[in-house]
């Protein structure tokens, strides 16, 4: 491990024990923040007891529902708009702008159209998604080198051959890039949407525990989406990174 | 107006165009029920904004936002320079920062409201925490980026190093830095509105709130046209701004 590797792993210890030692001695009161090892005895307890396995099990399945969505059909979308000028032209602007629209003021719009069901939540997640795969697809495959393009047409490939073979894995870090986004938009998407309106899942849950000072579900939950978020994201990271290397670009 | 200015304009009014034409197809398949035409929208949107209910919250809005902006601005550069010119530093704390900006920042919402309260500094918490990191990570890898040449020639003219910082790094990372700004003034202001549907009782996104609470369809179809056109206004006249910087460096 590097030295700053180093450092950054006692600069968490650091502040874990001082969060540790701030809880116990009163200076921040139980009713705001757990003791972190409280957090992590909670957590166990949780998951042993196995009673909001349904819950996980239902947030985590559809944001990773909306993720595989919002992956596939952004990656084919950005093929197709980086082949349309024009379409793409006129939607730059959107794309520039797309992140600061509140996205989940469609959601009692989408509840109406596909019932109250798993549906308008993954939906929610995939218009989150998407929009990044997309941007980070077409930043892709925009820096194809020329001289791959011109070997596929000197062989004679054909449309669906040159992208399977040669523009996608040209432009998969940036796919992957985009890949990141999509983890924490989808589950952005779908707990955002358990907090407004639902009856299950760990959204739902974490604010339910929230209005019941229930701090020893609230915590763990919390820990769970942050662990499971980071470490997706750092898996994806790595692969991003070994593929660059690969190229002698990084 | 310069020609790349013009297509910009040109292809703004294509896609509002696109969009209004969506927007009332799907009426037609809709109805009532869930949607508004967009004639009824605006009627409704023109009638509302002169209540004085609308001014409060509006003005509530406002003022999160403007602070939540400010304190993101001013974290989010002040560690993006401090990162972006020490090496060490920034190999020890880009990682966290990549970490944080990668996380789902509305599961802390709970922790925020705990620690800060119903009202006012929970939602500019919340705003503000979504618009440093991006301003920061940008700002760092722009001025880490900076040519070698140019901090070379300063060196050699023997300028001081808040004249390197002020004549030389912060011209020459400038477009990048503006190009953090604009992502960080979208998310902040994505984050405040969240905040305020979750964590106030005033502000914009409280009325948003209610609307789907109280299946108030006149107001949500309003208030995510209203919102929709100012992040999009916003954006388009960042995104100018931004390439003109770009263009001149």
């Amino acid at each position: 491990m590097t030295k700053a590797g180093l450092i950054r792993l006692a600069l968490i210890a650091v502040l874990l024990g001082a969060l540790e030692v701030l809880v116990r001695i009163g200076r921040i009161d139980a009713l705001t923040m757990q003791a972190p090892h409280k957090m992590l005895l909670d957590l166990y307890a949780m998951l042993a007891s196995g009673k909001l396995n349904k819950a996980i099990a239902k947030t985590m399945g559809n944001a990773g529902f909306a993720f595989v969505i919002a992956v596939s059909l952004g990656v084919i979308s950005g093929l197709m708009i980086h082949r349309m000028r024009r379409v793409r032209e006129t939607l730059d602007p959107l794309f520039a702008t797309y992140y600061a629209i509140p996205v989940f003021a469609f959601y009692p719009l989408l509840i109406l159209l596909l019932g109250l069901g798993d549906a308008p939540q993954i939906f929610i997640g995939v218009m989150l998604g998407f929009v990044a795969v997309v941007v980070n697809t077409l930043n892709g495959l925009d820096r194809v080198p020329r001289v791959l393009l011109k070997t596929a047409r000197v062989n004679g490939m054909n449309g669906l051959e040159t992208a399977l073979k040669i523009t996608l894995p040209s432009a998969a870090p940036y796919i992957l890039t985009g890949a990141k986004f999509a983890v924490a938009y989808s589950l952005i998407g779908v707990i955002g949407a358990e907090f407004i309106m639902s009856t299950g899942g760990m959204g739902y849950e974490i604010s339910f525990a929230y209005n019941n000072f229930d701090n020893a579900t609230m915590y763990p939950l919390i820990i769970m989406i942050l662990v499971a978020s980071i470490s997706i994201n750092m898996v994806i990271s790595r692969w991003e990174k070994s593929l660059l290397k690969r190229r002698g670009l990084q | 107006m310069s020609p790349s200015t013009r297509r910009l304009i040109v292809n703004m009014g294509w896609l509002t165009l696109v969009i209004l034409a969506l927007w009332q197809g799907l009426y037609a398949l809709i109805g009532d029920i869930a949607l508004r035409s967009p004639l009824a929208t605006l009627q409704f949107t023109a009638k509302f904004v002169t209540t004085p209910q609308f001014a409060t919250h509006l003005a509530e809005t406002s003022k999160a936002f403007v602070l939540a902006l400010s304190i993101a601005m001013a974290s989010g550069l002040a560690i993006g320079f401090v990162l972006g010119l020490k090496r060490f530093a920034s190999d020890i704390f880009e990682p966290f920062l990549i970490a944080i900006y990668s996380v789902p920042k509305i599961t802390l919402y709970p922790i925020l409201l705990l620690v800060f309260g119903l009202g006012l500094s929970a939602k500019v918490a919340f705003g503000a925490i979504h618009g440093i990191v991006p301003i920061a990570l940008f700002t760092l890898n722009a001025v880490r980026n900076v040519k070698p040449v140019l901090l070379k020639t300063a060196r050699v003219m023997g300028l001081s190093s808040t004249t390197t910082i002020r004549t030389v790094i912060f011209p020459s990372a400038l477009p990048e830095i503006f190009a953090g700004l604009r992502i960080g003034f979208s998310l902040t202001l994505i984050g405040t509105l969240l905040g305020e549907m979750f964590a106030s009782q005033r502000g914009l996104g409280f009325l948003l709130m209610n609307a789907i609470g109280l299946h108030n369809v006149d107001v949500i179809v309003m208030l995510t046209f209203l919102l929709t056109g100012f992040a999009g206004i916003a954006g388009i006249v960042l995104l100018l701004i931004n390439r003109r910087i770009t263009a001149q460096a």
